[in-house]
C-alpha cells in the first residue's frame, strides 16, 4: 500500500516537497495579516498600558463582532467570486424587522393570545416566544432579500455588483419607508430577554463574540470537509469547469448569498440589541467595512480563496487600530484613511510574497 | 451495432449552420479520429455528444437507447466522458478535488456527509500512476506543468465506468514523451471495450493509434474510412478542401 501522496513506482528526485511556509494555513495572506496583527497589539500594548486591560480587551471584542458575523457570509460570496453590496442596509431591515415584531407582539395589535397579564401588568404568555419570533422575524426578510440577490445573479446572469448595489439601495430605502424615517425599537414584556441573548455576556465573553466562534467553526467545517464547500471554492476558481463537471454552480451562487443576508441579518438583529435600537441609518456604509475586513483577512475579491478566520482577523486588525488610535489621541479622521492604507497594504504584500521565488 | 449513433445531425446557432446532415458512429473498443480545420464543426460535434446542448435536427442513440442531453451531467451518467480541450480545471483546488469535482467521495458521521480526503487522494495517486504522471493528488492544480494538468483531466473520466471518452486536443499541450504516453493511454482505453473519439490536429497521433478517420469540413462529413486506407496526405486534402470527398 502506497501512503497516501506518493505515486508508487515513480522517482520524483526533481520535484521537492514545498516548505513547510510556502504550504497550506502558512502560506496564505491570513497567516501574514495574523503576523500583522500580534505586531500591532504588541505595539499597542508598549505604547499604552490600558490596551491590555481585560476591560479593553472586552470592548474590542464586543466591538469587532459589530462586524465580523456579516463578514464571515460574505466571505462565502467573495470566494465564488461575487460581491454582497447590500449587506449593510440588510443589517438595518432586519433589526428594524425584528423591533417592529416585537412591538407588535408585545402590544397584541398581532397575535394578542401571545400576551396575558400578570399583576397588572403585561407579559409573555409563552416566556421567550416572542423573541424567537422576532428574531426570526428579522431572518425571514433577510432569507428573501438574499434569495432575491441570488436569483438575479444566478438565474437571470445580471452582475453580482450591479445587482447588490440596487439591494442596497432598495433596503435601505425601505428601512426608511416601514419605520417612517424614525428606526423603532426593541420593546415588551420580552425585550430584557432580548437584550441578554444579544447584548449579555457569558462569563468574560460578549454574547456576539460566542456566536461568531461558533459560526466560524461551523464554517470551517463546511467549506474544507464537504462537498459543498468544495463546490464554493470550485466556483471561484473556475466557474465554467464546475459547470462542466456537473457542480450545481446556481443553487450554490444562491445559498452563498442567501447565507450572506442571513449573517448580515442575524449580525444587525445582535447590533440592535448592543445599540437599544434600530434606527433606519444603522450600519450605514457598514458593507464598505466588511468587504474590507473580509478582504484584509485574505478573502481574494478575485475568487477561489478565503476562509473564515481570515475574515475574523481582518475584523479583529480593523478594530484593534481603531481602537489602538483612540487609546493614542490621534484624530478619529485620520481611522478612515489609515483602513484605506492597510487594505492596500494586505493585498500588496500578499501580492508580493506569492510573485517572490 | 454501434455504441453510439449520430444520424441526420444538424446544428444551427442563429444564422450559422455549424453541422449539417452528419452521420458519425462509433463501436465498442474502436478509436475513431475526428479531424477537420478551425470551424469545420468539431467542437459542436464534441459538445453535441457531452451534452453541451441538444442538436437542431437528427438524433443521437447509445447503446439501442435514443438520447437527449441537455447538460454534460446527464451525458455523463449515460457513460459518456470528456476532456475537455481547456481541461476544465479549478486552477485554486488540489489534484485530487479536482479530479473528483462533482462527484466527490464522501462518508456519513451521524447525519452529516464529509468529504473522504484520505480515499480520493489514494485514488487519485493511483490513478496518476496508472497514467504514469508525476502529479502528486495534494499538490494545487495552480503550480502544474501542462502534462500535470493534463494528466488530472484524464484521471478524471477514470472514475466510473465510462463507455465512451471524447478527448478534444489531447495532446496539444504536453510534452513529446508524455504524447507517447496519452497515446498510450487511449489504447488502454480501447483494450477494456471504451469508444473513444479523437479530436486533433496532429496527423502523426491520428494515424498512430486510430482505427478510423472522420473529416468534416464546413460542416458537413466528408470522409469516414478506415485509417488503414488511407494516408496523412489524403487526409490533409480533404481538411483542406483540396479534395472534395474520399
Amino acid at each position: 500500500m502506497a501512503e497516501p501522496g506518493r505515486v508508487p513506482g515513480l522517482d520524483l528526485d526533481n520535484v521537492g516537497r514545498a516548505s513547510w511556509w510556502q504550504r497550506g494555513l502558512f502560506a496564505s495572506q491570513s497567516a501574514y495579516v495574523s503576523l500583522a496583527l500580534v505586531a500591532v497589539v504588541i505595539g499597542m500594548s508598549l505604547a499604552s498600558q490600558n490596551f491590555l486591560t481585560a476591560g479593553n480587551i472586552s470592548n474590542v471584542a464586543q466591538n469587532f463582532s459589530f462586524i465580523a458575523i456579516a463578514t464571515l457570509g460574505i466571505t462565502l460570496v467573495i470566494i465564488t467570486g461575487g460581491i454582497d453590496l447590500s449587506v449593510g442596509s440588510v443589517m438595518c431591515f432586519a433589526a428594524i424587522i425584528s423591533a417592529m415584531t416585537m412591538t407588535a407582539l408585545s402590544d397584541g395589535s398581532i397575535a394578542p393570545w401571545l400576551i396575558t397579564t400578570v399583576d397588572g401588568k403585561p407579559a409573555a404568555a409563552v416566556p421567550g416566544l416572542i423573541v424567537a419570533l422576532s428574531i426570526l422575524a428579522g431572518l425571514a426578510v433577510s432569507l428573501v432579500i438574499g434569495l432575491a440577490n441570488g436569483f438575479a445573479i444566478a438565474r437571470l446572469g445580471l452582475s453580482p455588483f450591479v445587482t447588490t448595489l440596487g439591494m442596497l439601495s432598495i433596503v435601505r430605502g425601505l428601512c426608511y419607508v416601514v419605520t417612517n424615517g424614525r428606526g423603532s425599537f426593541p420593546s415588551g414584556p420580552d425585550a430584557d430577554l432580548f437584550y441578554a441573548i444579544t447584548a449579555g455576556r457569558v462569563g468574560p465573553l460578549p454574547m456576539s463574540f460566542v456566536y461568531l466562534v461558533g459560526l466560524a467553526i461551523v464554517m470551517a467545517i463546511v467549506l474544507h470537509h464537504t462537498a459543498w464547500g468544495r463546490h464554493v471554492f470550485a466556483l471561484g476558481g473556475n466557474e465554467k469547469a464546475a459547470e462542466l463537471t456537473g457542480v450545481p454552480v446556481g443553487r450554490v451562487k444562491i445559498q452563498v448569498y442567501v447565507l450572506s443576508a442571513l449573517a448580515a441579518g442575524l449580525n444587525g438583529i445582535i447590533v440592535s440589541g448592543w445599540l437599544g435600537s434600530a434606527p433606519a441609518n444603522m450600519a450605514n456604509s457598514y458593507e464598505l467595512n466588511i468587504i474590507a475586513a473580509a478582504v484584509i483577512g485574505g478573502a481574494n475579491l478575485a475568487g477561489g480563496i478565503g476562509g473564515p478566520l481570515g475574515a475574523i482577523v481582518g475584523c479583529i486588525l480593523l478594530e484593534v487600530i481603531r481602537n489602538g488610535l483612540v487609546l493614542a489621541q490621534v484624530s478619529s479622521y485620520w481611522q478612515q484613511t489609515l483602513v484605506g492604507c492597510i487594505i492596500v497594504l494586505a493585498v500588496l504584500v500578499d501580492r508580493l510574497r506569492t510573485r517572490g521565488p | 451495432m454501434a455504441l453510439l449513433e449520430l444520424s441526420g445531425i444538424s446544428k444551427s446557432f442563429g444564422p450559422i449552420k455549424a453541422l449539417s446532415d452528419v452521420d458519425f458512429a462509433v463501436g465498442r473498443g474502436e478509436i475513431v479520429g475526428l479531424m477537420g480545420d478551425n470551424g469545420a464543426g468539431k467542437s459542436t460535434m464534441v459538445k453535441l455528444i457531452a451534452g453541451n446542448f441538444p442538436p437542431s435536427a437528427g438524433r443521437i442513440v447509445l447503446d439501442g437507447e435514443a438520447v437527449q442531453f441537455h447538460r454534460p451531467v446527464e451525458a455523463r451518467e449515460k457513460g459518456i466522458e470528456v476532456v475537455y480541450q481547456d481541461l476544465a480545471i479549478c486552477n485554486n483546488l488540489s489534484a485530487a478535488a479536482n479530479v473528483f469535482l462533482g462527484r466527490e467521495l464522501k462518508r456519513r458521521v451521524g447525519p452529516f456527509r464529509f468529504l473522504d480526503h484520505r480515499a480520493m487522494t489514494r485514488r487519485a495517486a493511483e490513478l496518476f500512476a496508472d497514467l504514469k504522471s508525476e502529479t502528486r493528488p495534494g499538490d494545487l492544480v495552480h503550480k502544474m506543468s501542462g502534462g500535470q494538468r493534463q494528466a488530472v483531466a484524464i484521471a478524471r473520466t477514470r472514475l466510473a465506468a465510462a463507455k465512451i471518452v471524447l478527448m478534444d486536443e489531447p495532446t496539444a499541450a504536453i510534452s513529446i514523451r508524455q504524447v507517447s504516453e496519452v497515446l498510450d493511454l487511449i489504447r488502454r482505453l480501447r483494450d477494456q471495450g471504451i469508444a473513444v473519439i479523437l479530436i486533433s490536429h496532429r496527423m502523426p497521433d491520428v494515424f498512430s493509434v486510430c482505427d478510423r478517420v472522420v473529416v468534416l469540413r464546413r460542416g458537413r462529413k466528408v470522409a469516414d474510412k478506415p485509417i488503414a486506407h488511407s494516408t496523412p496526405e489524403e487526409v490533409t486534402a480533404l481538411i483542406t478542401g483540396a479534395k472534395e470527398t474520399a
